[in-house]
């Protein structure tokens, strides 16, 4: 006992020596699947060992719309965390224009983040009238198509190489009794499929033209309109996939008990978990194989505006060990997502995060749709696809109609 | 009339002094914050309420939303279907139950016992219990019935009534309960007389023991209609709205625009259309209640 006290009075007193007070940082997001938690302990990790404060974990279960809603009631309720993700773009715009968020400008001048993010894009998604406001952390891209090698061997065809020869093969695939397509039944899987298929089917400036200048005419044309073609075959692929949540999606591929899924590079990380190796049981295709191009969408964390000196110190030091090389390194090898530095070495990296930072080098990459439309439009997006994912006897050409009039409404 | 009698307003002054937190809580939080919501509905606010007024386009744009239309006929389904099966089956119970037969406590506590539950646990149970992959469908089948199909959650037509039937399991037993204490009210000597004149047992429920039980089939449909409006977390915890937007409420929506839609004026907008919606059923009844209560 008498030990246990002289090591208490000796550590508090080394505390004191020290400037800023050793304090426990609650940091909220929603990164509950398997993969996404072994990123998050390695980033808990880092804070716990290098800095002298304490991580304390704040997950919340569920994807981001559940977990946003909580996050921002929280800050605009007056007991905001001491950091919380965010995906890159406009989710937090309200908040950091009511001063609810920390200016991190200082830091990232110290840490010289202007020099080192890359591509810069990620640091103007954190800006607003010239100051900074969110730590980027990685870049993920939505536009991949995730192939099971064991589903493909069971029907006896060939693992695709686009996205037209996946719909080609997906008959073969039915007849032996798999689900062509792994879809869970969620609205932002579903209109995230949506976009990866305007993004990659069409040219980028159609794309553009929907999304950042939101013209209804373009969204309502012919082009949109193959699109939505796509989706509606997307649908009868998907039919029997009974799942929820984007992991058990991927289960499903994991299990050789559906041929593919689109969904974010994420997936990898499940990959990952479950011991597959890239190459040999799955293969992955950027831009679904048709077009060489991402989008540089992400999670970034923000710092809520806090009244205590010593929180808001650490505050500062975990926004400098994010970007950190190492953290940047362990954290996304794990998360499977891209690190949003170019000067790290990821040459332990997979063949999947090998062709994505190929394509991140090789082409102009696209803003992602959080950055670009608010996420209320999101939401009337995504009730679209989830009525017309669900409801067959809706037609590809009035869900187009009702596309472009969220499109004409959208700010 | 204060100036007649100037010491009206100090009669029972501690009475009025302790019920001066409650007056505030009613106005500040209930008449305010309903006041507060309807004035932000005609607003452009996002994630923060902000005095931005645009008219009426917040409710045009509800009117115009199909999942909103789904919503409202959703409720409708589910607010007639639970108001007439809950009564029916709530007062058959408690009329079963008031024949003096043995174990009664124990028959009460079992149908009351689901009403323990919350919402949430009462949506996952019936989730499980009606996925085809391993509740009944899958019970059935497998005694020897296979082509027994019962999968309500995965077919949108009647998914509504997959959530019904667990609302009704849940909320029968409450109904039961109070129905019965009415029915314990009833005087004795009514049951004697009616025997006496050989009144049928079902003719005597119709025509005399109904009608004396206004008092608590009144207070059970309040009871009843509010847990209708508000119903949020069976859905949540059942269906997630699915499949597509087959079981949607409004409650939902108000939730999902206003937190998730970073859109208050839209949530707010819609949670208007739902105190207009309680304003008129619950209008025309309190004028009648209470209305005719003064001219008597």
């Amino acid at each position: 006992m008498t030990t246990l006290r002289t090591l208490l009075t000796a550590t508090s007193a080394l505390c004191w020596l020290s400037t800023a007070h050793a304090t426990e940082l609650e940091v909220t997001h929603w990164w509950t699947s398997g993969g996404e938690a072994a990123a998050v302990a390695e980033l808990a990790k880092a804070f716990d060992s290098k800095t002298e404060h304490s991580w304390k974990d704040g997950a919340i279960a569920g994807s981001g719309n559940t977990a946003r809603p909580v996050m921002i009631s929280r800050i605009t309720g007056g007991d905001p965390m001491a950091a919380t993700q965010f995906n890159h773009g406009r989710q937090a715009e309200e908040l950091v224009e009511a001063g609810l968020m920390r200016d991190l400008t200082e830091i990232a001048a110290a840490e010289g983040w202007k020099d080192i993010v890359n591509p810069p894009s990620l640091l103007d998604a954190c800006t607003l009238d010239g100051k900074i406001y969110c730590a980027p952390i990685n870049i993920h891209s939505w536009q991949w198509l995730w192939l099971s090698d064991a589903a493909y061997k069971t029907a006896g065809v060939p693992v695709p190489t686009n996205w037209s020869e996946f719909v080609a093969a997906a008959p073969a695939l039915t007849e032996a009794g798999i689900v062509p397509m792994a879809m869970g039944q969620q609205g932002w899987q579903q209109k995230g499929a949506f976009d990866v298929l305007m993004i990659a089917l069409l040219p980028n400036d159609i794309y553009l033209k929907v999304y950042d200048e939101k013209d209804a005419e373009v969204a309502a044309g012919p082009d949109v309109a193959k699109i939505f073609e796509a989706v509606d075959q997307a649908r009868s692929m998907a039919a029997n996939s009974n799942v929820q949540d984007w992991n058990q999606a991927t289960n499903m591929l994991i299990t050789g008990k559906a041929g593919g899924q689109i969904m974010g590079d994420w997936a990898q990380g499940e990959f990952a978990v479950a011991g597959k190796v890239a190459g040999t049981d799955y293969h992955c295709l950027p831009g679904l194989g048709e077009k060489n191009v991402l989008t540089t969408g992400g999670d970034a964390f923000y710092f809520p505006v806090l009244d205590d000196p010593d929180q808001t110190a650490a505050q500062g030091e975990l926004a400098a060990l994010m970007l950190s090389p190492e953290v940047q390194v362990a954290f996304n090898l794990k998360k499977g997502s891209l690190p949003v530095r170019g000067d790290v070495d990821l040459s332990s990296a997979n063949d999947c995060m090998q062709k994505g930072l190929a394509v991140l080098k090789s082409a102009e990459p696209l803003p992602g749709g959080d950055q670009l439309i608010t996420q209320d439009t999101t939401r009337q997006i995504e009730d679209l696809m989830v009525e017309f994912f669900a409801d067959t006897s809706l037609t590809a050409a009035a869900a187009q109609e009702r596309f472009a009039e969220i499109i004409g409404d959208a700010d | 009339m204060a100036a007649s009698r100037p010491n009206r307003l100090f009669r029972n002054l501690t009475a009025k002094i302790a019920a001066i937190p409650m007056i505030l809580t009613a106005l500040v939080v209930f008449v305010g914050g309903t006041l507060w919501t309807v004035v932000y509905s005609f607003t452009g606010s996002k994630m923060l309420p902000k005095l931005k007024f645009v008219g009426l386009d917040q409710y045009e744009r509800l009117w115009d939303t199909r999942r909103w239309m789904v919503s409202i006929e959703n409720l409708l389904i589910y607010g007639i279907c639970m108001l007439v099966f809950s009564f029916v089956i709530g007062f058959i119970l408690a009329a079963l139950m008031d024949q003096k037969i043995r174990f009664e406590s124990t028959f009460r506590t079992i149908i009351l016992y689901p009403y323990a539950l919350s919402f949430i646990v009462t949506g996952l149970v019936w989730q499980w219990v009606l996925n085809p992959e391993f509740g009944i469908q899958h019970i059935l089948r497998s005694l020897g019935w296979e082509s027994f199909t019962f999968d309500p959650l995965y077919n949108a037509d009647i998914a509504i009534y997959g959530v019904l039937i667990a609302g009704l399991w849940q909320g029968t037993g409450l109904i039961m309960v109070l129905m019965l204490a009415g029915l314990r009210g009833i005087d004795q000597e009514i049951w004697k007389a009616s025997r006496v004149d050989g009144i049928p047992a079902w003719k005597t429920y119709v025509f005399i023991v109904i009608p004396m039980m206004r008092p608590v089939f009144i207070t059970t449909l309040v009871l009843v209609a509010a847990a209708i409006v508000k119903v949020y977390d069976l859905i949540v915890a059942q269906t997630g709205g699915g499949p597509g937007i087959a079981t949607e409420m409004p409650a939902k929506y108000v939730y999902d625009y206003m937190f998730g839609g970073q859109n208050l004026g839209q949530g707010f907008a819609a949670s208007t259309m739902m105190l207009l919606a309680v304003i008129i059923v619950v209008i025309p009844w309190a004028y009648m209640e209470f209305g005719s209560k003064n001219r008597g």
